[in-house]
């Protein structure tokens, strides 16, 4: 049953199908899926291994805003403006990361640290209102003025071009996760998501290792917020940054399932498509019809199949090639 | 020069006094909640926002007095409580803790969205106005001051609940040993049921004061959500002492820390503490 073509040969027809003339609004909506199952993929390299972020929405936030305000404000290009974001993402991660995990912060109290984060981020974007337009959102200074692709702008009219991009960066995110499971890192840190302290006594560093994980994923995350802004050439606080989106973020994964490597992908699809789903069933009468219904669909979730849907699919069909990770402990 | 800039200080230095009573009875009912039960309720702030369209609904749609609409505010709130740990807690108390909290993330999700499907986005507010209490040469808003009294109140009558009460002494038993109370004869899922109606009944209270001060729509809980449980964190979570001294705590930053800024920074200020804190002393400021 286990062909190691078929992966492949999904890969090349998903990689075909804008070509096969397909509207604007579908492409758009499969750049969407990628887009944020890229995301989504970055939250759980270090969400699986028992470190719930809330703080994400700060990443995405650097992302997305330093990009786009030194491309308005000082005419940088995005090929600096990414550098500089990855960087401050880098001061970021390590600034928050070092001290929770060398002082076994774990739990809720991680989770509400980095939710402090993320909401300073926000916070942070809307005060520097002169810069970033606050509350209003910025438009990135166009470059397509009189062309239809601007490579040092990082703006293309063209939705193919972005599937495309963003389709590299999706492969990418699943390829690193994979690394990351077949490092050494990943044993250890399979124990030390479970025995913090047995690990730490048979000569593991812990805090070196869940850094490097959590470096990993907020750097990921970071490149996504680019991306975001990007192709959809506008950003907005409550959009990048702050509580709303980091917890749309885990509520994602967790709809998809945290411990498989297309779970979040499936997660956004599911989210994503749940939304326009209804939006087009019921027409824009029913405003936030298609929130209530996902958030009660959440809870469900997450009281009767707390896997998810790829983790619970996979789990009512056997195919559990390898033992799942069981990342916390009680 | 000087003299006037003295002035408007000391007035955010004693709004955020004001404010700080508010914070402190907000935090008081997650905490409550923590210590008790130990579940995180991310969407306290969200069961506030129910409160205050139900003071909104009896008072100005249905025409009740205030007072009265404020008391079916409060009972709806602590009914919502009880549901909430029913339905919603109670399933998921034997499972991960991270999955307590994500279940609430997820009522935090589902309130928002509801509230916009049910009364839209449009801001509302109750219409009633109070003239400013003007001392010397600083102002008070009258509902900052009302709900300054009340919150004390509200958090005197709690304690005198919790230790003069027999579901009180009850309440305070599994909160310091969830295992041995149930041999003792203390039914915990009641306890359990009557501590998150309570708990609800003061994010109700919280409701009342709030809805005198600010217009409701449904993302209100999302401003002081986060700064709530904060407060929570950073007194030690389900520690009720020092909930209240972190709750003046931050309010003096944000009251100050926005007088010489902006409003933001002083929440930038605040929060950057609570971070800074967090490493400090991770168990919270004020430990057990």
């Amino acid at each position: 049953m286990k062909s190691s073509l078929a992966p492949f040969i999904a890969l090349a027809v998903l990689a075909l199908v804008p070509l096969m003339g397909i509207g604007n609004y579908p492409l758009h909506l499969l750049i969407m899926v990628l887009l944020w199952g890229y995301v989504y993929t970055s939250w759980s390299i270090m969400g699986r291994l028992g470190m719930v972020s809330f703080g994400h929405g700060a990443f995405l936030g650097i992302g997305a805003y330093v990009v786009v305000m030194g491309w308005n404000s000082y005419g940088l290009s995005p090929w600096f403006g990414v550098p500089i974001a990855l960087a401050l993402t880098a001061i970021v991660a390590f600034l928050i990361g070092y001290p929770c995990f060398r002082y076994k912060i774990v739990g809720h109290y991680f989770a509400l640290v980095t939710l402090a984060l993320s909401e300073v981020t926000r916070l942070i974007i809307v005060a520097l209102r002169d810069q970033t337009g606050g509350s209003l959102g910025a438009t990135p200074k166009t470059a397509l003025a009189e062309t239809s692709w601007s490579l040092g702008a990082l703006q293309f009219s063209n939705k193919i071009v972005w599937f495309y991009v963003i389709l590299v960066f999706w492969l990418l995110g699943l390829w690193v996760w994979k690394k990351v499971d077949e490092s050494m890192g990943r044993l250890a840190l399979e124990a030390i998501s479970q025995e913090e302290d047995a690990s730490a006594s048979i000569g593991i560093n812990v805090t070196r290792l869940k850094l490097g994980v959590t470096m990993i994923s907020a750097l990921m995350t970071c490149i996504g917020g680019a991306l975001y802004a990007q192709y959809q050439l506008y950003v907005n606080p409550e959009t990048v940054s702050g509580i709303g989106i980091s917890l749309q973020m885990v509520f994602g994964v967790i709809a998809g399932g945290m411990y498989v490597r297309l779970g979040p992908t499936v997660g956004a699809a599911f989210t994503l498509l749940l939304a326009e789903g209804l939006r087009l069933g019921f027409g824009n009468k029913y405003h936030a019809l298609d929130s209530t219904v996902y958030g009660l669909m959440l809870v469900l979730f997450i009281i009767y199949m707390p896997k998810g849907i790829l983790g619970a699919a996979m789990e009512a069909m056997g195919k559990r090639s390898a033992p799942q990770p069981k990342p916390y402990s009680r | 020069m000087s003299e006037v800039f003295d002035i408007f200080l000391l007035e955010s230095v004693l709004n955020g006094l004001l404010l700080g009573g508010l914070l402190a009875l907000l935090s008081l009912g997650l905490n409550l909640i923590f210590g008790v039960i130990d579940v995180v309720w991310i969407c306290y702030a969200e069961l506030i926002m129910v409160g205050m369209y139900a003071v909104y609904y009896f008072h100005v749609v249905f025409g009740w007095p205030l007072l009265l609409a404020m008391l079916m505010g409060i009972l709806i709130v602590a009914m919502a409580g009880a549901a909430l740990h029913y339905f919603v807690i109670r399933p998921v108390l034997a499972a991960e803790p991270i999955n307590q909290l994500l279940v609430t993330g997820g009522v935090l999700f589902f309130l928002q969205a509801a509230a916009t499907l049910a009364f839209g986005i449009e801001f509302k507010n109750l219409g009633v106005t109070f003239p400013p209490i003007v001392v010397g040469d600083i102002s008070f808003s009258m509902p900052r001051l009302i709900a300054f009294v009340t919150a004390l109140a509200g958090m005197l009558g709690m304690y005198l609940f919790l230790t003069r009460t027999y579901i009180g002494t009850a309440i305070r038993a599994i909160s310091q040993d969830r295992t041995i109370m149930p041999l003792m004869g203390v039914n915990p899922n009641r306890i359990f049921l009557v501590t998150s109606a309570l708990g609800g009944g003061l994010a109700g209270l919280g409701a009342c004061l709030l809805v005198l001060q600010y217009d409701i729509h449904p993302a209100i809980g999302l401003s002081f959500g986060p700064i709530t449980f904060l407060i929570c964190v950073l007194g030690g979570l389900g520690n009720m002492v020092g909930g209240f001294i972190a709750a003046f705590i931050f309010a003096q930053f944000i009251s100050v820390g926005g007088f010489f800024f902006a409003i933001e920074w002083g929440y930038v200020i605040a929060f950057l503490f609570f971070i800074g804190m967090m490493f400090w002393r991770p168990q919270g400021l004020f430990t057990k």
